[in-house]
Order: C-alpha cells, then sequence, then structure tokens
C-alpha cells in the first residue's frame, strides 16, 4: 500500500535561495504527523509542494501514490494552507458549497462539516463578518469537505481561543483515530506534543529530526538540588555509575528513572547531605526543538 | 471543467461587484449613445455628437449603436471584469482553496474563462435590449416608424460585439494571471485602452506612416473597425474604418486566442505562492 505522503530528494530553490533542501518524508497512513520548524524553515514551502501549488526544483513527490497534477492526485486529501482564503461576498455556508462543486462532492458534506467545527449558526453570515476564529473554523470545514483519508493542516489553531483549540486538538485526535492520516504543521509544541504519533522537524530547509515524540523527548531524569554538591555528585556517581551523573545549572541531573527516587535520597541523607529538592525533569518538547533548530544536524532514527 | 465552470457561474452572479459593472455599462451606452443626442436633438444644440441626428437614434440602427462603445469604454469595463474574476483569487489569496479541490489548473482555468465568456454575452445582449428598448421609446415620441435591422445583420452584429467584449475579458484575465493581482492590471489596462489607444490614433498616427501601419494590428483599432464596418458612428472613440470589418475580425480572434494561451501557460507553470 503506497504511503500517504512520500517525498524522495524534494528541494526548492528560488535563485540563490534553497528553501527545502533534499528532504525525504514519509507519512505513513493513520498516524498524526507532526511537522515542527522555524518560521522560514521551508514547512509551508513543502506542504504546497505535497499539493501541486510549487513545483519542486528537484526530487519527488507522491501523494497515495500519484504525483502531483495526475488524477486522483487531491481526490483524497483536504488541506488548510497558510490560514484560510474565502470569498468575502459569500457567506461560509455558500463557499462550502461552491467548493463542494469544485470538488464534485455534492452539497451533502456541508451541514456536517459545519457542524464538526461549530460554526453551524453562524453559516449564514457572509465570510467578511467572521472573526479570525472563525475563519480558521471554516477553513478546517472546508479541508473536510471531501471526507479526506490525508488532511494537511498548516497551523489549524491559529486565532482560536482556548476552548477552540482545545476543540480543534480533539477533533485532530478523532480523525487520526478514524483512521484519517493528519499531518500537522504547527508552531505550538505543546499542541503537536498531545496529539502527534511522529514527528518531524525541519531547519534551514533540512529534515534535522523524525521519531515518535517520546523517542524525540528521551528518558526522563532525576534532578537533586543538594548541599555540599560536591559530596552529593561523589555519592550519587558511586551510586548509579559515572555516565548517569551530570551538574547542570548547580544541580545535579541524575539519568534514571522515577523508581530510584527513594534509593537515591536516602543515600545522600544517609551520609549527611541536605537535600532541598527531588523531582522528575522530564524534556519537553519545545526544548527538543529548540536543541535541533538550534545547533547543528541530529538524526534522530 | 463543467463543475468549475458552474462554480465560476455562481461567483459571477453572487459578486456585487458584476452587476456594479453591467448597471455601469448600461447607464454609459444608454447615456452617451441615446440620451445625450437625443437631448442634443431635441433642444436643437449642435455639439461633439452632431452626426447623431434623430433617424441615428432609431431601432434601425441599433446594431451600429449597441456596438458603438465596446472598441474602448464598454471594452474598458469588459477588461476590469476579465481582471476582478482572475485577479480576485489572487487577492483574497483563494486560488490555494480553488486548486486544492481537484480540478486542474487549466480546468479551472477553462472554467473561469467559459464564465467570462458567458458574462460578455449578457452584457452585449443587455446593450442590445437596452438600445432596442429606448430606440423604440424615442421613435414613439417622435412619431417615427419602427423599423429593425434584419436577422442576420442583428446575429453579426451579436457575434461581433460578443467577440469583441471577451477578446478584452481575456486580455484582463491575461493581466490579472502575469501581474498577479487586481488594482496594477486595472490601472495598466485601463491606461492603454483610454489613453495609450487614443494617443496612438490621434497624436501618433497621423505623424509617422509606421505607427498608422502598426494599428492595424492592434486590437483597439481593430475592434473599432469592425463596429464601424457594421454600422457604428465615427463620432463615438475609437471607431474608425482602419482596417476591414473581416479582417478586423480576424485579428480580434487571433488576439482572443494568443490571450487565453498565454494566460493559460503563465498559470500553468508558475508556483502558486
Amino acid at each position: 500500500m503506497q504511503p500517504p505522503v512520500q517525498t524522495t530528494g524534494l528541494t526548492k530553490r528560488y535563485g540563490g535561495l534553497t528553501a527545502v533542501r533534499d528532504l525525504d518524508l514519509t507519512v505513513r497512513a493513520g498516524e498524526v504527523y507532526g511537522f515542527l520548524g522555524p518560521n522560514g524553515a521551508g514547512k509551508t514551502t513543502t506542504l504546497r509542494m505535497l499539493l501541486g501549488l510549487i513545483r519542486p526544483t528537484s526530487g519527488a513527490v507522491r501523494v497515495f501514490g500519484a504525483r502531483p497534477g495526475e488524477p486522483g492526485h487531491l481526490g483524497s486529501v483536504g488541506a488548510l494552507i497558510e490560514g484560510p482564503a474565502f470569498y468575502p461576498y459569500l457567506s461560509g455556508r455558500d463557499n462550502l458549497r461552491l467548493l463542494a462543486r469544485y470538488a464534485g462532492t455534492g452539497a451533502h458534506r456541508v451541514p456536517v462539516v459545519l457542524d464538526l467545527v461549530d460554526l453551524t449558526d453562524r453559516a449564514g453570515d457572509r465570510y467578511a463578518t467572521y472573526s479570525l476564529g472563525m475563519k480558521q473554523r471554516l477553513g478546517v470545514a472546508a479541508a473536510l469537505l471531501k471526507d479526506p483519508r490525508l488532511l494537511i493542516l498548516d497551523e489549524p489553531t491559529n486565532g482560536l481561543d482556548p476552548a477552540g483549540m482545545a476543540d480543534m486538538r480533539a477533533l485532530i485526535r478523532r480523525l487520526g483515530a478514524g483512521g484519517c492520516t493528519v499531518l500537522l504543521s504547527s508552531h505550538l509544541l505543546g499542541e503537536v506534543q498531545q496529539i502527534c504519533d511522529r514527528v518531524g522537524v525541519v531547519s534551514k530547509g533540512q529534515l534535522v529530526a523524525e521519531s515518535s515524540v517520546a523517542e524525540l523527548r528521551g528518558a526522563a531524569a532525576l534532578r537533586v538540588m543538594a548541599e555540599p554538591l560536591d559530596r552529593a555528585e561523589v555519592l550519587a556517581r558511586a551510586l548509579l555509575g559515572d555516565d548517569r551523573v551530570r551538574v547542570v545549572d548547580g544541580a545535579l541531573e541524575l539519568a534514571v528513572g522515577p523508581q530510584r527516587a527513594a534509593a537515591v535520597n536516602a543515600e545522600l541523607v544517609g551520609a549527611g547531605v541536605a537535600v532541598s529538592e527531588l523531582r522528575l525533569r522530564e524534556r519537553d518538547l519545545e526544548d527538543v526543538f529548540l536543541e535541533l533548530t538550534s545547533g547543528g544536524l541530529t538524526h534522530v532514527a | 471543467m463543467l463543475r468549475s465552470w458552474q462554480a465560476e457561474m455562481i461567483k459571477l452572479v453572487k459578486r456585487p461587484a458584476t452587476w456594479l459593472l453591467l448597471v455601469l455599462a448600461l447607464l454609459l451606452a444608454l447615456l452617451f449613445t441615446y440620451l445625450f443626442p437625443y437631448a442634443s436633438y431635441a433642444g436643437g444644440t449642435g455639439g461633439p455628437n452632431s452626426d447623431r441626428t434623430l433617424p441615428m437614434l432609431l431601432p434601425e440602427q441599433l446594431v451600429g449603436n449597441s456596438l458603438g462603445g465596446l472598441p474602448v469604454f464598454l471594452g474598458a469595463i469588459v477588461l476590469i471584469l476579465g481582471v476582478l474574476t482572475v485577479g480576485g483569487e489572487y487577492g483574497w489569496g483563494t486560488w490555494k482553496t480553488l486548486l486544492t479541490q481537484g480540478p486542474t489548473r487549466l480546468a479551472t482555468y477553462a472554467g473561469k474563462l467559459l464564465a467570462l465568456a458567458v458574462a460578455a454575452l449578457v452584457l452585449v445582449l443587455s446593450l442590445f435590449a437596452t438600445g432596442a428598448a429606448t430606440s423604440v421609446v424615442i421613435a414613439g415620441v417622435e412619431s417615427q416608424p419602427v423599423a429593425w435591422p434584419s436577422v442576420a445583420d442583428l446575429a453579426v452584429g451579436l457575434g461581433a460585439g460578443w467577440l469583441i467584449a471577451t477578446m478584452w475579458a481575456m486580455l484582463g484575465a491575461l493581466l490579472a494571471i502575469a501581474l498577479r493581482g487586481v488594482a496594477l492590471p486595472i490601472g495598466l489596462g485601463l491606461v492603454w485602452m483610454l489613453a495609450v489607444q487614443n494617443l496612438l490614433a490621434v497624436i501618433a498616427a497621423p505623424l509617422l506612416d509606421w505607427v498608422a501601419e502598426a494599428q492595424k494590428g492592434l486590437p483597439g483599432p481593430n475592434a473599432g473597425s469592425l463596429v464601424a464596418a457594421l454600422g457604428a458612428t465615427g463620432d463615438t472613440p475609437g471607431v474608425a474604418a482602419v482596417v476591414g470589418g473581416g479582417q478586423a475580425a480576424l485579428v480580434i480572434g487571433g488576439y482572443l486566442l494568443a490571450f487565453v494561451a498565454a494566460g493559460g501557460l503563465l498559470l500553468h507553470r508558475r508556483d502558486i505562492l
């Protein structure tokens, strides 16, 4: 079976600027894939190439095995790219009906998707009168019109209030659970951490990491504030081994899980070391993201 | 393509600017073709349209009167419609929304052009209908007999008007694609139609033979020649028999196809940013 998204050596150059460089990306069927990167990293250019809006300079794009421009390339794909764009003089409902006509899906999905994004009450109002959040929800509704097998969402929670963001996360989770493959580009790393199965991180047009969220974040560690610190370090090394102990910002960081916390505490306190803080430290995706996008390449399997 | 055409028709019909342009075109045609000349005739005053004596305002002159504005001012309105129909997608950023629905770029483009061609036909039919109604009223008020052009003349006139209007609409579409927007294509299109064409015809052509010859290949003078061949009076801006009617129709048809092809090529090859 063809993966929903596969790119090989995908490159896009604008004159002397390389926006996307030799990108190999595979999104598996049924997963929610987070596509991360700082501004200008090449995320939107990549998504536009997937949809045939931008032609690659070199490399290949396949969406369900079809190249952009081939029949069926977009038949099962819904997309919201770089913010919603609709006709201001039409209502939200008429905009969706119009798109349904372009797509050849019939208008029967229009009330369904309006309901999914909680926009039924305002669907008769002109698009020009919508708030930013409502426009965004209409954009997501349009992406869902074709009941897609692949949903490409570029910053879908832009402009949404906290409740709207929670609703959107729940919707994406539901779609993922229902078998829809979701390719999600977002700056909100907490959001990605909560809903994505795997993430790919791009920096300066290159994929610098691709893995599950858990693998990217790595193992948890214990952080210990103790006095005297050098005595605590010696004891910890003796207990856990040199390679599991380091001093970070005036505290011990121990590469062990929470199940060792009691033993560590007993060892230090028993040796007369005062322990003022002992807590589990988990790296969040933001830490990983900043490491990956500010430094060199780090390929994660 | 059929789906795209249907969708484009819906957009055109529901867009207020379309109706504004239609009303404006009919109003201008009515004022300058019938009402001002009739006011001049009724008041017994001469003026720039002094050629427009009462017989020129009667139903028998319907074809020429309905076509007279298309080489310049009505053509400019159709050009604006062409720019708005295609350039609006750039202005609102809706190309990406349309082109991710499934139809190819060329199918979407063809749907737009077909819708524009229909709009051009509606405009020309409306011009004829408004002219017919107005000239009948004038004939009634002046107790003149009502004689209509032959069906063949009407058909040729409608066809010629449709050809010219569609050509200007396609030029508008091409400008919108080439310049990826609305404001600049409208500005440049209007400068060409309302200023440059007139300057060439009135100032440059009488001075330089090669300009006079080159004019015979330009869209505006050919549109003017075609409507002149079908009875439009020479006192209307842009109307002059620079070339024969048959040649003018061929040249306009050629421009129409060239504008369509150039716009399609650009849209097909360029990235949608």
